[in-house]
C-alpha cells in the first residue's frame, strides 16, 4: 500500500468516537480496543452515555461518547481527545472542549444541516467558524452518503443503513492507525450471520470507510503509536464490572466453595449481576431478589449456610444495605459487598463517577460496626481486589465493603489472564473441634476469627444472632462488661487483619518531601501525573491507598517521612478526615473534585506544581 | 449422634437455654408441636436450620437444639431464602410474627411465597406487637385500641391466607395455640410439602392482647365457630357435626344437615389440591360470627419449586457447555497471545 503524506509518531493517542445514543459509538468503541490492544498497544477506554435510554436524537443530552487511549505506558482514558469523530453536531459541540489542541476531527458532513445544527445549539451554518477550530485538522466526511451508496443495491430499508454507519468511522480509524479490519470483519459475519443482507451491508460499509482514508489520505494524518512489549501470556479486554464478576469466580474455586450472589439491578452496577447470572456453567448461584435488603439478606443466608455468600450495588442501595451489614458483623459470616460509586447523595448522578460512598462504607452502621473496607484502583485490578476481598472475608469470616466505581466499572483495559499460582488458596477456617463439643465462640488465636461451620455438620447444631453474645459461650447476653469485650473484641479482629494485607508501596521520588496520596480509582491519573512531573524534574512522591480498614501497617511511618501530604480524592475531603483522624500529627492539603468526573492529569500537575511552588 | 435408624425424641431438639416467653404465652404452646413435629418426622438436627427475625416469637430460634439464625427485623424469608438456595438438602423454617411478616417484612413475604421456595413459614398471629409492649399490628382489627391506636384503628387489617394466596402461594394452612395436636399435624403438612408452606398460627398474647382469639377457642363454642378441613372430606362442623358448608351461586352458605332436605352429600367436599384458588381464597376469608373460622390446610397444590429449578438449571447448562473451569472461561472468546 501507497505510504501517506503525513505520519505522525506518537507514545500514546486517545481516539473518540461520539454520536447519537443510537448510533452504536459504544460497539465502535469497544470494537477498536480490541483490534489495538491485540496489535500490541495498552489501552484504556471509558465509555460516556446518557444516563437516559432515548434521550432526544440529535441534542447534546443524547451524545454517547467511548474513548479509546492506546500505546504505551497508559494508565488513563487520557483527558484529551486527539482524534475525535462526531457522527452529528451535538457530538461536535459537547466535546469540542475536550479536544487536545491541533488534533483531528472528523465529521460526518451528511449530518451537519441546519435542523441538526439548530439542535446542538450552534447559532450559525458553520461549526468551525462558530467553535473556533480553525487550528484543527478537520475531515469532513460524508459518512451517511457513502454508506448509502455503497449498500443501495442490497434489498435493505434506510433505517438499517443508517444503523450501520459507525462501521464507515471504525473503517476510517482503522486506516488512520494501520490496524487490520480482520477482527472487525470476523466479529461482523459472527454476529449478522442469521442476517445475510445486514451482514454484506455491514462489510461493504467498513471497507468503504477503510478505503475512505486510503482516497483522501493528503487530507488525513495516519500515526504510527508505539507497542509495548509485555510479558508472554494469554491477553485479553476486561472492564471494571466484568473484573469484578471473575475475581469472585476465581475465589469460589480457589475456596472450593459455591459462588452466591443476590442482588438487585442498580446503575452502575447491573453488569456484575449480568455476568454471574450467565455462569451457571461454572455453578454460580444468582438470585435476583426483590430488593436491595433482600440482596444482602439472602447472601448472609448463602454465607451462613456454606457458600461464598455476595452482593453488589451502588450507593443508594449500600444505604438500603446498612442494617444487614451489621448483622454479617454480628454474627460474624463472611460476606463480601461491592459498591460500586456513583455521583451522590440520593439517586444523585448514576451513571458518573464519584468517591463519596468512603464514610457511608467505613461508618454507615447503627453501633460499634468495624469491617473491612477496600477499593480497586484500576479496571482490572477489579479482578485481584474481588480475589482478596473475598479470601480476607472467609479467612477471617468478617464482612469485607469493596469499593469500586463508575468509572472503573465502564472503564476496560488489556488483562493478562492469570496463570496457574498467581493467586493463592484461599484457606477456610473449618472447624477442627470435636462434633458434640462444639463452641461457636471460640476463637483462631491469630485472626480471632470464628470456626467455619455450616448446616449439615453433625454435632456443631448452635445458634448465632444479631443479639450481642457470650464471649465465652455465644450464648445471647446483655451484660454490660460483656458487650464491652465483645465491642472490642470485634475491633481488634478487623485490626489483625492488618497482618495479612500488602504494605503500602511509594512511588516518584520517595526522598522528596511532598507526599501526594490517593485511594482507589484515581491511581491512572495520579501516577501519570506524578510519572510526567518527576520527569521534569520535581521532587514528589506517591501512593496509592487499596487498603483503608485497616490501613496498611506501615502508613504511619510513611506519612512521617513526608512533610506535606496532599490528599487528592473524587469528594469533599473524606479519606483526608480518616487519616487526620488516624494521624493527626500531619500537615495534610486537600484536593477535592466533584464534578462527576475523574481528575484530568494536567489539573492536578498545576495544582501540585503550584504547592510544590509554595512550598519551596 | 442421629444415627438413620434410631428415632429422635421430641426432647432432642430443645436447647439448653431457658425458654423466656411470657408464662402462659401461646408460644409454649408453638414451640412443643414444632418440636413434636419434627420428632415425628424424625429430621435430623444437624439438617434443620430454622431462621427468624425479630419479635417475640423470633426469640424460638434460640431454643431450638438445631441450627439456628435469629437476624434482623422483617428480613428472615430474605435470608432463609438464602439458606435455602445455597443448600436446598436442608430444612429451613422460618419463625415469623405478624408484624415481622407482614409489616416490616411484607415484601420479603410475598416475594418468598411467588418464587415458592421449599421454607416452612410458622406465622405467629397474635394481632399485637408484643415484643414493644402492645401497638397495634397489620393484623389488628379495624377499631383496634392499643398504646398507638388510643382512638381505634383506622385500617384494614391483613388477612394472611388472602395475602398468602393473593402472592400465589401454593400451601396456606390455619391453627390455633391451643390445639396442640392439630398444631403438630399442620406443622408436619407444612414441613412435608414442597415449595413455600404458610402456616397461620392464630396465637394469644396473654399480656398485651389476651383472649382475642377467644371466641374461637372457647371450650363450650369453639365447635360451631370453626371448621377442621380435611382433604377429601365434606365440610362438616358443629358441636353435634350438623352442620356444613355449601356453594350458593358463588357464594360460601352455611347450612344445617337436615334442614330443607340437606344432607351430608350436598356438603362441599375439600379439596386442598385444586389448582384454581378460589374456594380456598374463600375458605381462608371466612370470618366468625357469618362463618366458622376455617383451620387445617387449607390449600396445598404442587408447583415448580424454586431452589430445584435452580439446580435443574445450572445441570441443564452445564451438561452442554465448554466451560468448567475459571480458566476455560478466561481463555475463551476475544484472546490474544504474546509470544
Amino acid at each position: 500500500m501507497q505510504r501517506r503524506s503525513k505520519i505522525i509518531d506518537a507514545n500514546r493517542i486517545a481516539v473518540r468516537f461520539s454520536g447519537d445514543s443510537g448510533d452504536g459509538m459504544q460497539l465502535t468503541g469497544s470494537l477498536f480496543s480490541l483490534t489495538t490492544a491485540a496489535f500490541g498497544n495498552d489501552i484504556s477506554t471509558f465509555p460516556d452515555f446518557p444516563a437516559d435510554i432515548r434521550a432526544p436524537q440529535g441534542t447534546i443530552s443524547g451524545v454517547s461518547g467511548f474513548q479509546v487511549h492506546f500505546g504505551k505506558g497508559v494508565c488513563t482514558p487520557a483527558d484529551l481527545t486527539d482524534v475525535l469523530v462526531a457522527m452529528n453536531p451535538a457530538a461536535l459541540k459537547s466535546n469540542v472542549s475536550f479536544m487536545s489542541p491541533g488534533g483531528t476531527i472528523i465529521m460526518d458532513v451528511d449530518n451537519f444541516d441546519k435542523k441538526n445544527l439548530v439542535k446542538a445549539g450552534y447559532e450559525t451554518d458553520d461549526p468551525i467558524i462558530e467553535d473556533k477550530l480553525q487550528g484543527f485538522n478537520i475531515v469532513k466526511a460524508p459518512i451517511t452518503s457513502l454508506s448509502q451508496e455503497c449498500t443501495k443495491d442490497l434489498k435493505l430499508d434506510r433505517k438499517s443503513i443508517l444503523r450501520s454507519k459507525n462501521m464507515f468511522a471504525l473503517g476510517l480509524i482503522n486506516w488512520m492507525f494501520n490496524r487490520p479490519i480482520d477482527y472487525t470483519r470476523k466479529y461482523i459475519r459472527h454476529k449478522f450471520s442469521h442476517k445475510p443482507e445486514v451482514m454484506e451491508a455491514n462489510l461493504r460499509i467498513l471497507e468503504t470507510g477503510f478505503n475512505y482514508g486510503n482516497i483522501i489520505q493528503a487530507g488525513t494524518p495516519s500515526f504510527h503509536i508505539t507497542t509495548t512489549e509485555p510479558q508472554k501470556g494469554l491477553y485479553r479486554n476486561l472492564s471494571g464490572n466484568k473484573a469484578v464478576a471473575w475475581g469472585f469466580l476465581l475465589a469460589a474455586e480457589k475456596s472450593g466453595l459455591q459462588l452466591f450472589l443476590g442482588s438487585y439491578p442498580i446503575t452502575p452496577a447491573t453488569e456484575i449481576l449480568q455476568e454471574l447470572a450467565g455462569r451457571k456453567d461454572l455453578g454460580v448461584k444468582v438470585f435476583q431478589a426483590e430488593d436491595e435488603i433482600a440482596a444482602i439478606a439472602s447472601a448472609i443466608g448463602a454465607s451462613y449456610a456454606g457458600a461464598l455468600g455476595i452482593t453488589n450495588t451502588s450507593g443508594p442501595g449500600l444505604s438500603l444495605k446498612s442494617e444487614a451489614l451489621g448483622l454479617a458483623v454480628m454474627a460474624e459470616v463472611p460476606l463480601v459487598v461491592v459498591n460500586v460509586q456513583r455521583g451522590g447523595p440520593s439517586t444523585g448522578l448514576p451513571t458518573k463517577t464519584e468517591q463519596s460512598d468512603l464514610m457511608q462504607a467505613l461508618y454507615g452502621r447503627n453501633g460499634e460496626s468495624p469491617l473491612v473496607v477496600m477499593a480497586a484502583s484500576t479496571p482490572v485490578n477489579c479482578f485481584d481486589y474481588a480475589f482478596y476481598a473475598s479470601k480476607i472475608a472467609l479467612e477471617h469470616m468478617i464482612p469485607v465493603i469493596l469499593l469500586t466505581d463508575s468509572f472503573l466499572a465502564n472503564g476496560s483495559q488489556q488483562w493478562k489472564v492469570p496463570e496457574e499460582g498467581d493467586f493463592p488458596n484461599i484457606e477456610i477456617p473449618v472447624s477442627r473441634q470435636k462434633p458434640g463439643e462444639f463452641s461457636p465462640y471460640l476463637r483462631n488465636s491469630e485472626k480471632l476469627n470464628r470456626d467455619w461451620v455450616c448446616p449439615g455438620m453433625e454435632g456443631f447444631e448452635h445458634r448465632i444472632g444479631s443479639l450481642e453474645k457470650d464471649a465465652e459461650t455465644g450464648a445471647v447476653s446483655h451484660d454490660g462488661p460483656n458487650h464491652e469485650i465483645m465491642v472490642h473484641l470485634r475491633e481488634e479482629k478487623l485490626k489483625r487483619v492488618a497482618n495479612f494485607i500488602p504494605p503500602l508501596t511509594v512511588e516518584g521520588k520517595t526522598e522528596a518531601e511532598v507526599l501526594v496520596v490517593g485511594w482507589g480509582s484515581t491511581y491512572g491519573h495520579l501516577h501519570t501525573a506524578i510519572e510526567e512531573l518527576t520527569n521534569e524534574g520535581h521532587q514528589i512522591a506517591f501512593a496509592q491507598f487499596n487498603y483503608i480498614n485497616p490501613l496498611p501497617k506501615n502508613t504511619g511511618e510513611i506519612l512521617s517521612k513526608y512533610k506535606t501530604i496532599i490528599v487528592c480524592e473524587l469528594n469533599l475531603g473524606q479519606f483526608a478526615a480518616w487519616l487526620r483522624n488516624h494521624f493527626p500529627q500531619h500537615r495534610y492539603i486537600q484536593y477535592n473534585k466533584v464534578q462527576g468526573l475523574p481528575f484530568t492529569i494536567k489539573e492536578l500537575k498545576e495544582f501540585f506544581r503550584k504547592n510544590l511552588e509554595e512550598l519551596k | 449422634m442421629n444415627n438413620p435408624h434410631t428415632i429422635i425424641q421430641k426432647e432432642e431438639y430443645k436447647s439448653s437455654q431457658n425458654v423466656r416467653w411470657c408464662p402462659g404465652c401461646g408460644d409454649h404452646a408453638i414451640l412443643n408441636s414444632v418440636q413434636k413435629a419434627m420428632a415425628e418426622l424424625n429430621l435430623k438436627r444437624e439438617e434443620v436450620v430454622v431462621v427468624s427475625g425479630i419479635g417475640c416469637s423470633s426469640r424460638f430460634t434460640y431454643y431450638m437444639n438445631t441450627f439456628g439464625f435469629h437476624t434482623i427485623h422483617g428480613r428472615g424469608s430474605a435470608i432463609a431464602s438464602g439458606v435455602k438456595i445455597a443448600n436446598p438438602n436442608l430444612k429451613v423454617w422460618q419463625i415469623t410474627g405478624d408484624g415481622d411478616a407482614l409489616a416490616i417484612g411484607g415484601n420479603h413475604f410475598i416475594h418468598t411465597i411467588r418464587r415458592n421456595i421449599d421454607l416452612n413459614i410458622i406465622l405467629f398471629n397474635n394481632q399485637i406487637y408484643g415484643l414493644t409492649k402492645g401497638q397495634f399490628s397489620p393484623t389488628s382489627k379495624r377499631g383496634f385500641i392499643s398504646k398507638t391506636s388510643p382512638f381505634g384503628t383506622i385500617e384494614h387489617p391483613f388477612r394472611p391466607g388472602e395475602l398468602a394466596i393473593g402472592a400465589r402461594g401454593n400451601f396456606f394452612a390455619r391453627t390455633i395455640d391451643r390445639k396442640l395436636n392439630l398444631c403438630t399435624e399442620v406443622f408436619k403438612e407444612a414441613a412435608m410439602h414442597s415449595g413455600t408452606s404458610i402456616v397461620e398460627v392464630l396465637q394469644n398474647c396473654v399480656i398485651y392482647n389476651d383472649k382475642t382469639h377467644e371466641e374461637l377457642t372457647d371450650k363450650e363454642e369453639k365447635h360451631d365457630r370453626t371448621i377442621i378441613l380435611k382433604h377429601g372430606e365434606p365440610m362438616i362442623f358443629g358441636k353435634n357435626s350438623d352442620k356444613g358448608l355449601v356453594l350458593d351461586g358463588m357464594q360460601l352458605k352455611v347450612v344445617k344437615i337436615g334442614e330443607n332436605g340437606i344432607t351430608k352429600d350436598h356438603l362441599l367436599v375439600h379439596d386442598a389440591e385444586c389448582q384454581d384458588s378460589f374456594l380456598h381464597l374463600k375458605l381462608t376469608n371466612m370470618e366468625y360470627p357469618e362463618f366458622p373460622v376455617a383451620l387445617g390446610v387449607i390449600r396445598k397444590v404442587k408447583a415448580p419449586v424454586y431452589d430445584q429449578e435452580v439446580i435443574h438449571q445450572i445441570e441443564r447448562v452445564q451438561s452442554s457447555s465448554n466451560i468448567k473451569t475459571f480458566r476455560d472461561l478466561a481463555v475463551e472468546g476475544d484472546v490474544w497471545e504474546v509470544e
